[in-house]
């Protein structure tokens, strides 16, 4: 891509919040139903980043984590495995070992995650070693700070730099959202992080409220289908925090199937950043597939 | 479908501006129907009950019709008979103004408005009730998606009763220093588009008011007005109060033409509303008319255009088009034209047309054959005046009337299918180059009703509306009411104001 191809950041392209609202809304009334409710949620469930990302992280907690991933419900083994695990640089190691032989993803946060408040060149390293250790996947967050002050090119370049650094793994760019708080800054980050070399781009950390929301999702998607008309290079989504339930990851499949269509519905271009999601996907599964709810005491939790 | 209209037809990229030759992907589709589909998500209709025959509503009772004749309502979506009702003859309109005219004398604006907004409060409850009853019924007699009937239709018919119940205590501080007095009988003629929910803009405010009614709903879609006779029935409104004739046009001309009634309300179409103005000349009866549109929706460069996308979607679509404020006529800046038409289109290829009791329904029947044949005409007009038609690619089901979502481009301020209204799910699309022009342009029709502009700059929007000659103008939305807002048109688009303190006007003498 040429210089001259990559638009003026400056410029801030126009977002109406209360349309954006009104556009989730009426997508949240589609009815899913009988059989295209259960093959969401199994796709639902295929497409989930199963996470930890807490100080209190040990291998003993990362290897139940991945038993998860793999086989998410025992006594149904047909159902489809997550599609990653999200972990912390320090324990990639353990999670490519413990799934090791599945087509289990690795994915870790990187680059001074959560805050990001560190020096590029710290950032890069955080980046390497996760590549070292064999993460197929880095999440790194956007200096947010940087951002806000109107410092775009920063921004650009940061990202830039990481993608570089990523080598093949593939890069998703967290914009922390509920930080940059307006859609037009949603919007903006979302076209930086593309233009940079972003393979995906994620809206949240988790650690900060509000996280992952239909609004700031539809709007990400938006503007991937803009990037996608202009480039013709397809980038992913992944909304991540505060998704907890199978009908609400139902309303964001709705969401990325009618901005986006047919192609972005899976795993390869489409990602839930959560962790108790993966058991509510599992219950309503289980709800479809026999007719019965379970007690949330057949399900385990890691 | 005629056989001359294709249906799929190619997106033309040389259409509407330049393409992009620099692309590398200017082929680059989106396909948002071969994986997972939506599974039928129908409304059940099995507890509303649907009576095979229904009679006129006069002085509190169901009563046949004096010539016995009957008329037909049909289900559009699949063509079926849904019931017969009765046809109005001048014997029945006269009963039914005789019974009004006996309520008004006896009971109705002798009671206190306390009193009078007790009853319309008890409506406006027994409505949402019936609520998941009535939108059910409204979309198997009219085809409209059960989405919209019960998200829109509704729920507005309950506010309006809700609004206008408590002005009917108020009134003297509705007009400062002036005493409103009612007016006597009232002949309240009501169209296809939104049975139930025109049946509560006419009347609520004349009851409000201490006015009684006799209302007459459309042929195609007479059933929830009958349902609501039932609500009058057994909320112990006085009889007389509200009587409803059934029939078509001639049994609304019986109405307009009843000597001894005071004041006519309709909404409809423009031809019949001057056929109207032209009969109460020379009459001392009061009248509001809200009659046709072609609305004009307005895009500038600076607008937010996926917003926008959704608001031309909602301004057109909405209802199948059968909107009387439809936004009909995009007017779109040229620098954002291709863009916008190009996300139109991709948004257009995810309407769902269909059954319209089924929840994920966008677009359902157009409501009548008549309607339907109207529509056709007029896509074949648009073609013949070598506009460029553009449908989006979804199936339709056989049986039942159905039109695929349509826009034309290339078309000119003096195309027949930019100056007259379709009243069907059918957009034309201009392009203004200035601000001045696109005011030209918005304001060169013959009718005056509602119109959209979408811009990101606030003074625009005030400088813009104030050039703009109609009744309503939305800003950055379209197609949103409310009861506390008036609405009405300019020129051909009728006169008087429905809705809101001026909605009570129209019903009152001072």
């Amino acid at each position: 891509m040429s210089i001259a191809e990559i638009p003026d950041f400056k410029q801030t392209i126009p977002i109406d919040k209360i349309g954006v609202e009104e556009r989730v809304s009426r997508l949240n009334k589609r009815s899913i139903k009988k059989e295209s409710k259960l093959q969401a949620l199994k796709l639902a469930l295929s497409m989930i980043d199963h996470t930890t990302l807490e100080g209190k992280d040990s291998e003993g907690k990362v290897i139940q984590l991945c038993s998860k991933a793999r086989t998410p419900y025992a006594p149904m083994p047909h159902l489809p495995h997550v599609a990653a695990v999200c972990v912390y640089p320090n324990m990639v190691a353990t999670a490519k070992k413990a799934l090791k032989g599945t087509n289990v993803k690795v994915a870790s946060v990187a680059t001074a995650f959560p805050s990001g408040m560190a020096q590029l060149h710290i950032k890069l390293d955080d980046t390497r070693f996760a590549v070292d250790q064999g993460a197929d996947e880095i999440d790194m967050v956007i200096s947010r700070g940087e951002f806000l002050k109107g410092n775009y090119s920063f921004i650009f370049d940061e990202i830039a730099a990481v993608k570089e650094a990523c080598g093949s793994a593939h890069l998703k760019v967290i914009l922390e959202t509920g930080e940059l708080e307006t859609l037009e800054n949603v919007r903006k980050a979302s076209d930086i992080a593309m233009y940079a070399g972003a393979d995906f781009i994620k809206t949240s950390t988790g650690k900060i409220s509000p996280a992952a929301t239909q609004p700031v999702t539809l709007v990400m998607l938006e503007a991937i289908r803009d990037f996608y008309i202009e480039t013709g290079t397809m980038v992913g989504m992944k909304p991540a925090g505060g998704i907890r339930k199978a009908k609400e990851a139902l309303q964001y499949l709705v969401l990325v199937k009618e901005t986006l269509g047919a192609a972005w519905l899976t795993p390869e271009w489409f990602r839930f950043g959560a962790s108790s999601l993966t058991n509510d996907l599992l219950m309503q599964i289980v709800k479809q597939e026999t007719g019965v709810y379970q007690s949330i005491d057949y399900f385990s939790n890691d | 479908m005629s056989d001359t209209i294709s249906t799929n037809q190619p997106v033309d990229k040389t259409t509407n501006g330049s393409p992009k030759p620099t692309s590398p992907n200017s082929d680059l589709k989106f396909d948002f129907a071969s994986f997972w589909e939506y599974s039928a998500a129908p409304e059940s209709s099995d507890f509303v009950e649907i009576d095979p025959k229904y009679n006129h509503f006069i002085n509190g009772e169901f009563v046949a019709p004096v010539k016995g004749r009957y008329m037909k309502s049909i289900n559009p979506a699949t063509e079926k008979v849904l019931c017969e009702f009765a046809e109005g003859t001048s014997e029945d309109v006269d009963s039914a103004v005789k019974a009004a005219r006996k309520a008004y004398d006896k009971t109705w604006p002798k009671l206190s408005g306390k009193e009078r907004g007790k009853y319309i409060f008890r409506i406006a409850r027994m409505i949402q009730e019936r609520a998941r009853e009535f939108a059910i019924t409204e979309s198997m007699d009219g085809g409209k998606p059960i989405r919209e009937s019960r998200d829109v239709d509704v729920p507005l018919a309950a506010a309006y009763f809700f609004y206008y119940a408590g002005w009917a205590d108020k009134l003297e501080y509705a007009f400062p220093g002036r005493k409103p007095k009612s007016l006597g009988v009232c002949g309240q003629i009501i169209p296809w588009n939104f049975p139930l929910l025109m049946l509560a803009w006419k009347i609520a405010p004349a009851l409000a008011t201490g006015n009684t009614v006799v209302l007459k709903p459309a042929e195609s879609t007479p059933i929830t007005a009958l349902k609501f006779a039932e609500i009058c029935k057994d909320s112990g409104l006085p009889e007389g109060v509200v009587n409803i004739v059934t029939g078509a046009g001639q049994t609304g001309s019986e109405i307009v033409n009843h000597p001894d009634v005071n004041k006519i309300a309709f909404t409809g179409s423009t031809k019949v509303g001057k056929i109207i103005q032209k009969t109460l000349a020379g009459t001392d009866k009061k009248f509001t008319l809200e009659l046709g549109g072609k609305g004009p929706n307005i895009v500038f460069e600076d607008a937010p255009l996926d917003q926008a996308v959704e608001g031309i979607i909602n301004a057109i679509f909405f209802n199948q088009g059968h909107v009387c404020c439809a936004g009909s006529r995009l007017l779109v800046q040229e620098g954002v034209a291709d863009t916008l038409i190009q996300k139109l289109k991709d948004r257009m290829e995810t309407l769902i047309v269909g059954d319209p009791l089924d929840k994920n329904t966008d677009i359902g029947a157009i409501n009548s054959k008549a309607q339907f044949e109207r529509i056709q005409q007029y896509l074949e007009i648009g073609l013949n005046e070598g506009a460029e038609m553009y449908q989006s690619s979804c199936n339709v089901p056989e049986n039942g009337y159905f039109c695929k979502p349509t826009i034309f481009t290339n078309v000119s301020q003096s195309n027949r299918i930019v100056q007259e209204e379709i009243f069907g799910p059918v957009l034309t699309i201009q392009t203004f180059r200035t601000p001045a022009e696109a005011i030209e342009k918005a304001n060169n029709t013959p009718y005056g009703l509602a119109s959209g502009i979408w811009t990101d700059k606030g003074s625009k929007i005030f400088k813009t509306g104030q050039s703009i000659r109609s009744g309503v103008m939305w800003s950055n939305t379209y197609n949103k009411f409310d009861p506390t807002s008036p609405f009405g048109g300019y020129n051909e688009s009728g006169m008087g104001r429905e809705g809101g303190l001026h909605g009570l006007y129209p019903y009152v003498k001072f």
